[in-house]
Parts: structure tokens; sequence; C-alpha cells
């Protein structure tokens, strides 16, 4: 009881550090997070699904400082990729250094309208995701977010979006709340990077509607000491596409989790992770896909690198409903340990309720190959250059998970980058 | 060229000696052959010339052109000049072929203070090295060793000499796993590549390797220790009487 108490007191202690909007066409979608979340509390790490991630300074009314990180004189990421920039700054829309958003055709939740496309959606994926498990966090950012971007994509999109996330003030506390849809046959390119703020909160909203195909990468930034919740819901219409992948470097704390629903035959969905890890780190990744479809695929692909003591935590759940025949899913956890003081914790779950499916899952933890070393070695690569390579090819799996090679080359050369700064 | 003088090693783990003063000289332009039973320290010879962990020399020294190889890391000595074509070679999933033979190329050019290749240089003469010894263009693309038949490894170690050029190659059992017609193929690639200043230290069991790649000295090794030296007809007794006849008599 008083645990239950304590966490209803933590969201009303985050609630009062809020200045809450916002009329207009989300107000009444914010008014049912509120109810949601009020009636939830936040997580503590009691709670099953925070089992190994303390959630204190995620939920905390005020967020801790992050220094900002000198990214010294490395290209931005995506530089070389055509694509339309739009840039926050601490969770504020920067117009300045942004294209012009609305030749991509791109709205911000902040303006207030009466009737918006997005109504309907905002909130409501969100809301679905909330069974069989609840997140609070989520639910708090559906209330609480005062800018996100609304993209409705009616075609094939001529340009990826890039949201970039700057960060500037040491103790900024952003939360933004992205809504996408994509009409049947639509495709269409998000692309994120950057350490948004000292404490982020992040929700992606996408709708896929039939034979759409929606690709997603992201490079959480390198500030160590930034901490960062995302979730990402999705439904997926018959035969689209949905991929994601995500890279982190760095950062205290980082929780991704993704709900993604197969409603529709035919679909796929595909979600990757490589993050890397060096000290004071620990990376959280928690996944849910249901299966309610005929043969839907899906494919997690989750790879860590972890020294000096950093943290992997791999929550990954396939769940296939009735009726769902045919399904393929696949998940893979696995994480490189470079030294025995680095663990990664590891839940790989299947429920399945068809009987006609097939469904495999992995997860290992192990060294670098020390026979694969010297047999390079052997052969005059120096021993860093060999044991990046290694590493490089135990994130390949994941890396593969995206389909433009100029963009996958750009991720692989930040992990080259990352291994020449973390070497010892 | 190679001098390995006295050499005595034994495994790190436990107290097991393994190599009991080893004496060996190969001469730049020689094809030295090693042969002898199981145990006797052959392969152990091989991977400690070349840095393999696990090892502890306890005495003794190895040289190749004067330089110290025994306190040198694996890659040092691989710069020195020094090739080790395994009896197994490594598989590693997510590192392309092709990819893998540039890496090293340009590492050891790196390190002697050479330029670096052109990515068409290395296409162009790796595509001529890869064909003589019919390796196609599907099995560069592959990741390392990874889903090579036996035969296809041992040419993809022979692809690697070739394109590192090394002073000194040894070959461990470079023949175990291949068909006929397939130690042709590498026994003609390691021809191709004999020369006045390259040394070639060839291990293996049996004398059929060496009827495809002509040995000027064989050595009879056994006990950690080599216990006769001869010419080609050595290989040719052990090939009609085994190992019995000849240790027998010099043991």
């Amino acid at each position: 009881m008083a645990l239950a108490q304590a966490k209803l007191d933590a969201a009303e202690a985050r609630l009062a550090a809020l200045e809450l909007p916002m009329g207009g066409w989300s107000a009444a979608a914010r008014a049912d997070a509120l109810a949601r979340l009020r009636a939830m509390g936040l997580p503590g790490k009691r709670d099953e699904y925070w089992r190994y991630t303390d959630p204190a300074t995620l939920t905390s009314a005020m967020p801790s400082g992050a220094a900002l990180f000198d990214a010294g004189d490395e290209a931005p990421l995506f530089d070389g990729i055509d694509r339309v920039k739009l840039v926050f700054v601490d969770g504020v829309f920067d117009a300045a250094q942004s294209d012009d958003p609305a030749a991509a055709g791109v709205e911000f939740l902040s303006v207030v309208k009466d009737i918006h496309w997005a109504q309907g959606l905002y909130g409501v994926l969100e809301s679905r995701g909330q069974t069989p498990v609840e997140r609070p966090l989520a639910a708090l950012n559906t209330a609480a977010a005062r800018d996100g971007v609304l993209i409705h994509v009616t075609g094939r999109a001529a340009k990826p979006v890039n949201l970039i996330y700057l960060h500037q003030n040491e103790t900024s506390d952003a939360i933004l709340h992205h809504v996408i849809k994509l009409d049947a046959g639509a495709e269409f390119t998000l692309l994120e990077n950057g350490p948004a703020a000292a404490r982020f909160n992040q929700v992606l909203e996408v709708e896929i509607g039939d034979g759409a195909r929606f690709h997603h990468i992201r490079a959480q930034g390198r500030d160590h000491e930034r901490r960062t919740v995302t979730h990402i819901f999705t439904r997926l219409g018959a035969e689209s596409l949905f991929k994601s992948f995500t890279l982190t470097a760095n950062g205290v704390l980082t929780r991704n989790e993704a709900v993604i629903e197969l409603t529709g035959d035919d679909a796929k969905a595909h979600v990757a992770g490589a993050a890397v890890g060096d000290g004071d780190f620990h990376h959280d990744d928690t996944v849910f896909v249901t299966h309610a479809a005929l043969r839907c695929e899906s494919r997690q692909v989750f790879k860590k690198v972890l020294k000096n003591g950093a943290v992997g935590v791999f929550q990954g759940k396939i769940l296939v409903k009735q009726g769902a025949q045919k399904t393929d899913g696949y998940q893979i956890s696995q994480s490189l340990l470079l030294d025995e003081a680095s663990q990664f914790l590891a839940k790989p779950e299947l429920e399945i309720y068809a009987d006609d499916v097939k469904c495999s899952h992995g997860s290992t933890s192990g060294a670098i190959d020390e026979t694969a070393l010297y047999y390079l070695r052997s052969r005059g690569v120096p021993l860093r250059q060999a044991q990046s390579l290694l590493v490089l090819a135990f994130l390949a799996e994941a890396i593969a998970e995206i389909e433009d090679e100029a963009i996958a080359e750009d991720i692989r050369l930040r992990l080259e980058n990352w291994l020449a700064r973390h070497e010892s | 060229m190679l001098e390995i003088k006295n050499l005595h090693v034994k495994l790190e783990e436990d107290d097991k000696v393994i190599l009991k003063g080893v004496n060996l000289t190969v001469e730049a332009g020689k094809v030295h052959a090693i042969m002898g039973p199981n145990g006797s320290g052959k392969s152990t010879l091989s991977y400690v010339l070349s840095g393999r962990d696990g090892y502890e020399v306890t005495d003794g020294s190895a040289a190749l052109d004067g330089a110290e190889l025994l306190e040198m890391e694996p890659e040092e000595r691989a710069a020195a000049g020094l090739f080790l074509a395994f009896q197994y070679p490594v598989e590693i999933p997510g590192v392309g072929n092709m990819t893998f033979l540039r890496t090293a190329v340009n590492a050891q050019r790196k390190s002697r203070g050479e330029e670096e290749m052109s990515a068409g240089e290395f296409l162009k003469v790796v595509r001529e090295k890869a064909k003589s010894l019919k390796i196609d263009a599907e099995m560069m693309k592959r990741p390392v060793n990874v889903g090579f038949s036996g035969g296809e490894k041992k040419r993809n170690e022979i692809l690697q000499m070739a394109m590192l050029e090394p002073k000194m190659c040894i070959l461990d059992e470079t023949d175990s796993g291949l068909d006929v017609d397939a130690m042709k193929l590498v026994a003609e690639g390691v021809n191709a590549l004999r020369s006045e200043g390259r040394g070639f230290l060839v291990i293996t069991h049996y004398q059929r390797l060496l009827d495809h790649i002509k040995p000027d000295v064989v050595h009879i090794m056994a006990d950690g220790r080599i216990v006769k030296t001869g010419g080609p007809e050595l290989a040719l007794e052990v090939e009609n009487n085994g190992y019995a006849g000849i240790l027998s008599e010099v043991l």
C-alpha cells in the first residue's frame, strides 16, 4: 500500500513541477493521459518491468544536470544525407537552424488548433500500449508534451526528415511527442540524432497504413550524463513495413521502449539497436511485439558492447495472439563484455496462443574471441584495430537492419570513432 | 633467415613441457619440411613462432633476419615478414574476407613506413592472385572463412600469403583435410611464391604434400626435438617405414 502511494505521490510531484498545456484538438487526449497517469503513478524500482533499471532519475520532479559533450571536429551525423533538417534545442524548436518545415509537410504540436488530422492518433497508440504492461512515463509524455512534430505522409516522401536534438542547457528537461501517419502505400524515413537535453522523455507514435513503409534511424547523443526515456508505439497495416534502428553511444541512463502491433496480414516489423558504453552507462532496450494477424514477420536484433562497469538490459517479448498463424518471430540479444566489471541482463519472453508459428530467440553474453584476435594479429593487424574490427563485426547484424547503405556507413563510422576514443 | 636456437617451451596453464631444445635454421630461398608423429610439438613450434598466447618460452631464442621474434607482438612478427598458414583457419563472422585482407596488407605496409595500397590497386592485385587459386568473387565477399569448405579455407590462407608477401612462410599441416586436386592447387600456389629471398617451413605428417612442394631439407621431430635431418629422401623413408623405424634408430 505504501509502495503504491509512493508511486502516486511521485506522479503528483512530477506533475507539480510541469506546466501542463494546452487547449485545442489534443486537450481530450491529454486529459485522458493525465487521468491514466494519476491512476497508475510513476514507476518505482520494485516494479517488475523496472527490475533491472532504476527509474528514479527519470521520474524525479527535477532533472539531474548533465554536462555538455564536445564532439570535437567530428562531422555531424547524417551530414552527407539529403534531408530536411529540423532542429530542437533542449526540446524547443529552433526555426533559425532548421529547414522549412512546411515545405516538408511537417506541423507542430505546439501550434494549437481546434481540429487536426492527428486527433484520433495522438495518445491513442500510447494508450493502447498500456496493456498488458503499464508505461506511465509515456502517459506522462502524452499529458505534458509541449511540442513535437506531426507528419502525415500521403505518398512517397521526397527526402527523409531529420530531427536534430541539441543539448545546450545543463539542466534542461525536455518532453517531445511526435505523431506520424503513413497512408496506404506511403513511404517515409525519419532520422533522429542528438542528446536532446539533460533529461529527455520522448514518445513517437507511428500509424502505418496498408502497404506503407516506415524507416527510422536514430542515434542517441554522446553526452555522458544525459538521461533518456523513449517510447515508440506503432501499429502496422497489411503488407506494411516498420524498420527502426537505434545507435546509442554514452548516456548515463537510456531506456528505449518499442511497442509494436502487427494488426494487418503479411506485415513486417524489424527493430534493432547497437549500444556502446564505457563506465557509467546503463542502457535498457524493452520491446513488446504483438502478432495479431496472419503471416507477419518480426525481428528484434539488439547488440551491446560494454566496458568498465557498463550495464546493458534487454527485455523483449513476442506475443502471438490466437489466430495469428504463420507468424515468424525472431529475437536476438547479445552483449560483448570487454571486461569482467560490465554486465548484461536479458529477459527474453515468448507467449504464443497460435499453433502454427515459428518463433526463435537467443541471448548471449561473452568476451571478444581471442582466437579471432590472434588470427587477425598474425596477419599484421595491430591489436586495437583488430579489436575494433571484431567489435564492429559483432554489431554488424544490428547495423544490417539499416536499408540505406549510406546511412549504415555513417553509423559504422560513428562506431569506429567511438571505439577509437575509448581504446584502452 | 629463420634461426631457432635451443628453444624450450611449456604450456602456460600447466607444467607440460612441449619443446625441449629445438635447433633449426632455414636459409633464404630454401624449403624445409618438418615431419613427425602426433604430439611431437610441430604445431606448437608454429604457434610459438607466430606469437599465440598460452605458451611460455623457458629458454632459447628464435630470430628472423637477426631480429628476435619471441619478444614481439604477433602483429610485429607479421610486419617483420613472418607468416603462418594455419592448420585450422579461423572463422570471423561479420568481417568480410576482402576487408580483412586489405586491412592486413595496409596495416603491414603502414608499420613498415610504406604507402597504403589504394582500393583500386588492391582490387586489381587480389583479383589476379585469387584467380590463380580458383577463389571466386563470391568467396571474397563472404565473411572470413565462414561457410568455406576445408579446401577453400586452405586456399584462402595461401591467398593471404600471396598478398602479404612474407619473407618466411610457415605452413602448418596445410595438406590436412584436402583431396588430391585441392592439394595440388595449394601446392601450386606455394610453389609460385618460392623465390630466392623467401624461406619456407612446411609442417606435415605425410610425404604426399612433399611430392608437390619439393623440400630442400627434411627434419624429423619427436618429443619436442629435431631428432634427424636429411634430404628429400628422408621423407620417403618415413613414407615407407613409418616413424617407428627412424625413432628407434635415433632415440
